[in-house]
């Protein structure tokens, strides 16, 4: 059976004065519907382009290369603009990083979720305003129906997010791209969007495809992840396995970057150096100048993404996989880092795989009920 | 805060700047050296020495200069410019009759500038790098480097000359009103027009791709709206925004173009009449005509804020 | 329902626990970042130092942009084309006709033919007569008084083309202070100094010239001062303007905090970054004021009415228009010394638009934060923003 989203070798770049950027390097990955997918990676790393690229939304000196967005089966880049557009908004809508920037400033927020709804749907304005009061209700706005008349700028950064993630479900659609949508909130607040974000996906059964370079908002919200670095996938798996058993060691430095309550090392342990200028990135694995396991085999050779079970390429299918030459060739020194939980030490053996993707939808239910 | 208030607020700001503006026109006038009467006899061999004593008495020359300044002002409060020394007229009478003149020629001037930069801005914004593009930034480039006064003579040159499509100059009393009116206006009209057109399209294709490159752009186009409802409504809006601060500069531009582009088609408006007096010493018609254009330009940065908070609701709220 | 609460209040714990709560704590070991800082580089590839993250907006990236700006006017053709034509309209200007000064020749050399005042048909060659049209002798004509066209068009760019440059150095550095002052100290200082600039900018430009000229009459020197007496205001707006915006950013509000001086902090930080605004609007303004100069010659305001002054020819032909059809119709008296000005202005604004373009603090990333990165590079919009 198809997936909601099958994305394939997906590969955009940007002409710009200084050079050409390839922002997004044979990227695939597939979203299930109803499903939260999770994509994980440094500033730069590629993310909100990839998003873009999905709507077809990259706009002039970039162009999308190569590769296939096939949306319930139907491939969107062979879409007429026409076509692509009833898509957009209408099956696959977006929320943005910056919710205040990407509401127009000269129109009241309500207006702008209403003229989505009667463009899509083909309500007459006083249906589309009803129902765009209602969702701003539904998102927790206050006074729904004098806030409607407000503009942007009246509301908090918050209210914002709300606002649009109210615009973003307001034609229901089966697919919703959030491009950081919490960076630039609070972390009280972002973590009250973010439920709302989860509860919301549960009750009108939208998938999510969550950009994010945090990885503590993946661990809350979504079933399965990708991570990327300087433009490329380096691993896949369901959420609970990229936790407890991380299979890229860039995966494994972002882990080890984040703080723990009551932690009792020194410092925290941050991956070293700074990602690529995606202009000039560095031969064979991308990782290698901040990697401490690279050898020198990582400088020459390219590692692709496989199944590291087995060490075959990975397919669109392949729920686990990552990027590392220690699953094809080998590595003389191995990855000896190991993941720790609550004192008992997981040697990064094998077997600790299957059965947290049960464990992973039961969370998921439990977050849907609990909110209320 | 409401519009309102916002109209209200901006209004009261304007006394203090037409305060400054009547300073600095009597301060032009006055505070060169020399007393104003006696240089102005010295020029102007015309005026009789019961004049000379009446301007002085006038102008309370005898006094200290902030009470001339007051004297002045009162007068002018009440409509009263003085008279010319030539014919004894009441400087307000010239005032009067000469401003409609202008106001159409300027009106004129503006709805054409308007109506070429605008479309010429978006498609210029939209096509961005394409030949039109490239066509109409040269274009609008040579329009802001024209010099008005040879436009002016480059189009009786043509049209009027070579090709005798339009009148050299207007019949001396036709009624504004009057259609015919139209055919004498078009060539000055357009002479006015074209440097507030060039400056406008630039703006308005700069602002223009500056907007579309917005993340709200990016946000409306996710929406699946149509190109069309993303550019006209949701972009056009907001570059208006910049294109509506830039207004009451090329007010002062139109009201300026109107000294020069009058005396070119020798139009029966203030700026004829300026240069006329400037070059016949009527100091009271001089200062009376400065005085109305800075007024009506001060009057129009009032209009084109009062605009730019229609545009933009962020405005109203600072 | 209790996991709510916790969430709510405690949101230092980020979103790890909730999961990680079912089973235990996680933690990554044996990640050793110090073994990268401490190995040799595997490979030749390095970090571009400088090229991530704006650090252009610091005080180094000002001599650095000033740099980058010139390279960039370099490579812009048009500009530099423009910027030619500029330099040989001076130069033709100024080699016209000898320059005496009270008496002695200081410029001796004559590129053009004739005397501009010299009258044709009474010393040169008496069957020149007025407005003859081009001729390989007369290549721009005669004009109306028996002169040659040619001649004065070259002499002509003399007043306006140095006025320009006069008064746009004036005005400019008057405005820079000016401005400089009013945006540095703020208040009450910045209120009415603004006022005061309100009022300028509700003369246009020409009328207070045409005023300044009425009370002090034509010639050079009182030109100079009718351009320059009100012309300082635009660059004062400007000038207030950047130094508000550039005394908020976070690297002069460093200085300020370590203790540096109102003077070095102006000299170092301010002064360089308002510069480049100040520059690209002189560079704009040179071609406004030789049109005012220009104009006030036409409506017979400026010079005295013989000189050959582009502007104050025009005015000299124009009664050949007005008086309609007449026999032939000398079109050279109205298209080259009008041409002259045209050309000289429209290479004034290619050079400011050059000049803009090189200097855009847009364009090479200065100030504009997260945003316009992403048209430098793909994924700009994701840096800056999460720092």
């Amino acid at each position: 059976m198809t997936a909601l989203l099958e994305v394939e070798d997906l590969t955009v770049r940007f002409y710009t004065e200084e050079g050409v950027v390839t922002a997004v390097d044979g990227l695939s990955y597939r979203i299930e519907a109803g499903e939260t997918f999770g994509v994980v990676g440094e500033s730069g790393a590629g993310k909100s382009v990839a998003a873009l690229s999905v709507l077809g939304l990259i706009d002039d000196p970039g162009r999308i290369e190569r590769g296939e967005v096939r949306f319930k089966g139907e491939d969107l880049r062979s879409m007429t603009d026409a076509e692509l557009r009833s898509v957009r908004g209408d099956e696959i809508a977006m929320v943005f990083q910056d919710a205040r920037a990407a509401l127009n400033p000269v129109y009241t927020v309500g207006e702008q979720i209403a003229e989505t709804i009667e463009h899509h749907m083909g309500y007459d304005p006083a249906a589309a305003r009803d129902r765009a009061v209602r969702l701003l209700d539904r998102v927790g706005i206050p006074e729904a129906g004098t806030r409607y008349s407000d503009y942007p700028h009246e509301f908090s950064g918050g209210m914002c997010q709300r606002a649009t993630v109210a615009m973003a479900l307001s034609c229901e659609p089966d697919l919703i791209v959030a491009d950081e949508p919490t960076t630039a909130l609070d972390v009280t607040v972002e973590a009250r969007v973010l439920d709302l974000l989860a509860d919301l996906a549960d009750e009108f059964d939208v998938a999510v495809q969550l950009i994010t370079h945090d990885l503590g908002v993946i661990a809350g919200t979504c079933d399965r992840a990708m991570v990327m670095y300087a433009g490329e996938a380096v691993e896949r798996a369901p959420i609970e396995e990229l936790y407890y058993d991380p299979k890229h060691p860039y995966t494994a430095g972002l882990m080890s970057a984040i703080p723990h309550v009551g932690d009792d090392r020194d410092r925290l342990q941050t991956i070293p150096g700074t990602m690529p200028d995606l202009i000039d990135v560095p031969s064979g694995c991308r990782f290698h100048p901040r990697c401490p396991f690279a050898e020198e085999a990582c400088t020459r050779t390219d590692p692709a993404l496989v199944d590291p079970e087995n060490g075959e390429a990975a397919t669109l299918e392949t729920e686990r996989a990552a990027a590392c030459l220690e699953y094809t060739e080998g590595l003389t020194g191995g990855l000896d880092y190991s993941v720790e939980v609550d004192g008992e030490t997981n040697e990064r053996a094998e077997d600790d795989d299957g059965g947290e993707d049960d464990d992973g939808r039961e969370d998921e239910g439990e977050e849907g009920g609990s909110d209320e | 805060m409401s519009l309102r208030r916002f109209v209200l607020r901006r209004a009261l700001s304007v006394v203090p700047v037409l305060l400054g503006v009547s300073v600095v026109t009597f301060g032009l006038f006055h505070l060169t050296p020399g007393d104003p009467v006696s240089r102005l006899v010295a020029l102007n061999p015309d005026v009789s020495a019961a004049e000379e004593a009446r301007l002085r008495e006038r102008w309370g020359l005898s006094g200290p200069v902030w009470r001339q300044y007051l004297a002045w002002l009162s007068n002018v409060l009440v409509g009263d410019f003085g008279r010319e020394f030539r014919t004894g007229r009441a400087v307000s009478a010239i005032v009067w009759r000469r401003l409609p003149e202008t106001l159409v020629l300027g009106l004129f001037g503006w709805v054409f500038a308007i109506a070429i930069a605008v479309p010429a801005g978006i498609y210029a914004a939209v096509n961005k790098g394409n030949l039109g593009d490239v066509a109409s930034r040269v274009l609008a480039l040579s329009g802001v480097s024209i010099p008005n006064f040879w436009l002016g003579l480059l189009l009786i040159l043509v049209f009027s000359l070579y090709l005798g499509v339009f009148p050299v100059l207007p019949p001396s009393r036709l009624p504004l009103y009057h259609p015919e009116t139209l055919r004498y206006l078009l060539l000055p009209g357009v002479t006015i027009g074209t440097a507030a057109a060039a400056s406008l399209m630039r703006v308005m294709r700069t602002s223009m791709a500056e907007e579309l490159n917005e993340e709200y752009v990016t946000a409306a186009r996710a929406r699946g709206l149509p190109e069309r409802t993303v550019v006209f409504k949701h972009v056009l809006r907001n570059s208006l925004v910049s294109v509506v601060t830039l207004a009451a500069t090329l007010t002062a531009g139109i009201v300026a173009g109107s000294v020069v582009v009058e005396s070119v088609f020798n139009w029966p408006g203030l700026g004829s009449e300026f240069v006329r007096a400037i070059d016949r010493r009527e100091i009271d018609v001089v200062m009376a005509i400065t005085l109305v254009t800075a007024v009506a330009v001060v009057l129009a940065n009032f209009l084109a804020d009062v605009l730019y908070a229609v545009f933009d609701p962020r405005i109203r709220y600072d | 329902m209790t996991e709510d609460g916790e969430r709510g209040t405690d949101s230092e714990e980020l979103r790890t626990r909730r999961r990680t709560d079912e089973r235990g704590r996680i933690r990554v070991t044996g990640f050793d970042a110090d073994r990268v800082r401490d190995r040799d580089p595997l490979s030749a590839w390095s970090e571009r130092d400088g090229a991530d993250g704006g650090t252009d907006g610091t005080n180094g990236g000002a001599d650095d942009r000033w740099r980058r700006g010139l390279r960039r006017f370099r490579r812009n053709r048009s500009a530099m084309a423009a910027l030619a034509v500029v330099a040989a309209m001076a130069l033709v200007s100024l080699l016209a006709r000898p320059v005496e000064v009270a008496g002695v020749v200081v410029q001796p050399f004559a590129l053009a033919p004739y005397d501009p005042t010299t009258i044709l048909y009474l010393s040169v060659d008496p069957s020149v007569s007025p407005y003859d049209p081009p001729s390989p002798r007369f290549p721009m004509g005669v004009d109306g008084a028996g002169r040659d066209l040619f001649s004065r068009v070259l002499v002509g760019g003399r007043y306006s083309i140095s006025i320009g440059f006069v008064v746009v150095g004036l005005t400019a550095s008057f405005g820079l202070v000016y401005g400089a002052i009013s945006g540095y100290y703020g208040g009450v200082v910045d209120e009415v100094m603004m006022r005061v600039v309100d009022v300028v900018f509700a003369f246009p430009g020409l009328v207070l010239a045409l005023a300044v000229v009425a009370t002090l009459g034509g010639g050079y020197w009182q030109l100079v001062a009718a351009f320059s007496l009100f012309g300082w205001a635009g660059y004062a707006r400007l000038v207030r303007g950047e130094v508000l915006s550039i005394a908020e950013r976070e690297y002069v509000l460093a200085a300020k905090v370590i203790g540096a001086r109102d003077r070095t902090v102006i000299r170092r930080h301010v002064a360089p970054n308002a510069l480049s605004p100040l520059v690209v609007l002189a560079s704009l303004d040179v071609g406004s004021v030789v049109i005012g100069v220009a104009a006030l010659g036409f409506l017979g305001l400026g010079m005295d009415p013989s000189t050959a002054e582009w502007g104050t020819m025009l005015d000299a032909t124009r009664e050949t228009l007005i008086q309609g059809p007449g026999g032939e119709i000398p079109w050279w008296a109205t298209v080259y010394p009008g041409g002259a000005i045209f050309v000289f202005v429209l290479a004034m604004n290619v050079i400011g638009d050059g000049v803009n373009d090189a200097l855009d603090a847009r364009e090479t990333g200065v100030g504009r934060g997260g945003r316009g990165g992403r048209e430098d590079r793909g994924d700009g919009r994701e840096r800056g923003d999460d720092r």
